[in-house]
């Protein structure tokens, strides 16, 4: 009994590590894209919710706001609200020489003061001359701060508003394209009699497995002559909804055929012998039954189609018109390659829409991937 | 931006129209023809099945069996597709070290990644199925499944992010690094073991399929075979090594063998993280690399697709000949 305890307590640590690995990186990401710029350059993401000491260099008012107390010149104001001020000074060689609430004597024979809340006070016995304000560095504790300003600032001026609108673009019709010529060609594969099925039924199979890379090449330069016969470009919305189509139906085929073969096969049979045709038998029997089978293939195939590169880099150009979204990420990943704030709310942009899906319809995934792989691989 | 949607519904409801229209008419026509006799019976249940494949069957051979063979013919030839070449292509590969050291990447990625996604996917299937909030933890590694493979390179690259030694580091694996007092590192340039975080990526979003599939096995295999062993006084290890592992070994190889084609097909995540550089490429990238280089090279990269292809050739005359099997049952 003491054993199972130990063996059960192991259990649960090594399944709770495991699960820390999957998901914290994600995390990270999430967390880091609704930070501050400039906190989420300074220091790692786990300490997003400490504040972190920051130097800063600030200006006190300019000559327009000092006022006359008796013989002396006066400014006050404050440098900064909401935080403390851990240290400070007035030259940038040594932004950290005095404590706050003490006075400088500075070389223009000036008395600065700074207290901790970030007010500060200037007096001399001579007019402060110039507009702009004095130099004054500043220790600070800032707070953490959370904003969407990321997001908003890749969602205009970083084009990915488009590339979300895009990849949509793509990604629906390329969804349900497939879906009614796969499901008429797997009833016919299940339900027909005629010869040479079997061989059909293998080499479509067989057909799930042919790399993409060995398409590219031959359809790209049919694309190239078919745009050249009509002066179009040979990149656009329709051909890649065509390839897309294509490349799916094998796993469509299978995964529908799979369900219709597995239907009560005397349902079928006593519906042919009361007249109704193949037609009618799909139409108002088949298609009605296999829901869940389709709702399956539709969510594989619009993660695939929604998180492809490869097929969008072939077939789409990069224009703003029509770069997707991984494609804009992998761009952003070289060009700004130090901007995590940009990265991250981009790939966070980017995973938002699969992972709702992913979530709200898991099942049907579960269920898909089974059917999928358990006979096939 | 919002006309463009609508652009792309429009689309679905039209070539949906269009294939409805044709499997409509089509059918309406010859059930027509079938009951006024025009057409005998036979000839009837003849051609209708071609009638209901025939889209489908259409663009399979445009989009996939015509461009194999395309291929196959173009690595005979030069960059143009224009001179005949003979085996020079597969000459060239053989004896170019980029593409050598490629192939020596490829197949660390092919033992490494599907062996640690199965045995992962095999490990965390197991533990689920002894703690209460298993289900949660499923669902949480099965979700970088959704992820793209380049959202998943985004996400670790910030993990491998590296920073000199002298300031915080905002990558989590450097300041864990550092943490333990040891030096940070530049992971992603860091040969040869660069490669190694890589296929972590895959491995990363593999695991969650391994994960579903095996936890499904593990569920089907009988509990009276358990209680047997257990009554006979075997450990837990015991009876998961002696009397689940061989029960689920065909599974384990059908999730072994799916990853494995994955990782032959493996682009983005190396086109994302280096492009091949610090020597990281793979085949898939390679082939893309060789697409546009210098204007393109159709020879070359026909070869590499090749390549690819010879090595899924296996999988797929075993999918061929177990389908053709049960089929003719």
């Amino acid at each position: 009994m003491k054993r199972f305890r130990i063996g059960s307590l192991l259990a649960n640590l090594a399944l709770l590590a495991l699960v820390l690995i999957w998901t914290l990186p994600t995390f990270g990401l999430l967390v880091s894209s609704v930070r501050d710029k400039d906190q989420l350059a300074e220091s790692g993401w786990w300490t997003a919710l400490s504040s972190s000491e920051v130097v800063e260099q600030l200006r006190t008012a300019g000559r327009d706001q000092q006022l006359q107390e008796g013989d002396e010149y006066v400014l006050r104001g404050a440098l900064l609200s909401g935080t403390e001020i851990l240290r400070w000074g007035s030259n940038s060689r040594a932004p950290e020489a005095n404590q706050p609430n003490t006075s400088e004597v500075l070389r223009s024979g000036a008395t600065l003061t700074v207290f901790a809340d970030g007010r500060y006070e200037w007096r001399h016995s001579e007019p402060y001359a110039r507009s702009r304000g004095l130099r004054v560095f500043v220790v600070a504790q800032m707070p953490p701060k959370f904003t969407f300003d990321n997001y908003i600032e890749v969602l205009t001026s970083e084009g990915v508003a488009q590339a979300f609108i895009n990849t949509f673009t793509v990604t629906i019709p390329a969804t349900f394209i497939p879906i009614m010529i796969a499901a008429f060609a797997a009833y016919a594969l299940s339900w027909m009699r005629f010869r040479g099925r079997a061989t059909l039924v293998a080499m479509i199979l067989a057909l799930m497995v042919v790399p993409l890379q060995m398409s590219l090449i031959p359809l790209l330069q049919l694309y190239n002559s078919i745009g050249g016969w009509f002066g179009v470009s040979a990149k656009s919305y329709p051909g890649i909804w065509l390839a897309h189509t294509a490349f799916g139906l094998p796993l469509a085929i299978y995964l529908l055929r799979n369900y219709i073969a597995s239907l009560p096969g005397d349902l079928i049979e006593s519906a042919r012998i009361d007249g109704a045709t193949h037609f009618q038998i799909f139409v108002k029997m088949i298609l009605p039954l296999s829901i869940p089978a389709l709702a399956s293939f539709a969510i594989f195939q619009f993660l695939w189609v929604w998180n492809d590169l490869l097929v969008a880099l072939v077939f789409l150009g990069k224009s703003p018109e029509e770069i997707v979204l991984t494609s804009k990420l992998r761009e952003l990943l070289g060009s700004r390659g130090d901007n995590w704030e940009i990265l991250t709310a981009s790939a966070f942009v980017s995973i938002v829409v699969p992972l709702t899906v992913f979530f709200s319809l898991q099942r049907y995934f579960v269920r898909g991937l089974l059917a999928g792989s358990v006979k096939g691989g | 931006m919002i006309a463009q949607v609508l652009w792309a519904l429009m689309a679905v409801v039209l070539s949906i129209g269009a294939c409805w229209l044709y499997f409509a008419g089509s059918n309406i026509l010859i059930d027509t023809w079938a009951r006024q006799r025009v057409l005998s019976q036979r000839r009837h249940s003849q051609v209708q099945p071609w009638l209901f494949l025939f889209p489908a069957l259409f663009l399979l051979a445009l989009f996939l069996v015509y461009p194999v063979i395309k291929t196959f013919y173009l690595s005979f030839f030069d960059g143009n597709g224009e001179t005949f070449r003979g085996w020079d292509n597969y000459l060239w590969a053989l004896s170019d070290p980029q593409f050598l050291s490629t192939i020596k990447n490829n197949l660390a990625w092919l033992i490494i990644v599907p062996a640690l996604s199965t045995g992962f996917g095999l490990l965390i299937a197991a533990l689920a199925d002894r703690v209460w909030w298993g289900a949660l933890a499923k669902s949480l590694i099965f979700m970088p499944m959704a992820i793209s493979f380049v959202g998943a390179s985004v996400i670790w690259k910030f993990v491998y992010h590296y920073r000199g030694p002298d300031v915080e580091q905002i990558g989590g694996l450097n300041a864990l690094v550092m943490a333990f007092g040891l030096e940070p590192q530049a992971w992603i340039t860091l040969q040869p073991w660069n490669n190694l975080f890589l296929m972590a990526i895959l491995v990363w979003v593999q695991t969650g399929f391994a994960m579903v599939i095996l936890g499904a096995a593990l569920r089907g295999v009988p509990t009276d075979t358990l209680e047997a062993a257990r009554i006979d006084g075997a450990n837990p290890i015991q009876v998961f090594f002696r009397i689940v592992l061989p029960q689920i070994k065909t599974t384990i190889i059908v999730v072994w063998t799916t990853i494995t084609i994955v990782v032959l097909k493996v682009f983005d995540i190396v086109q994302a993280m280096t492009n091949g550089l610090w020597d990281t490429q793979v085949l898939a990238n390679l082939m893309y690399d060789w697409m546009f280089r210098g204007g393109g090279d159709e020879g070359r990269s026909s070869v590499i697709a090749v390549f690819i292809m010879i090595a899924v050739l296996p999988v797929m005359i075993y999918n061929y000949r177990r389908m053709r099997a049960e089929e003719n049952l």
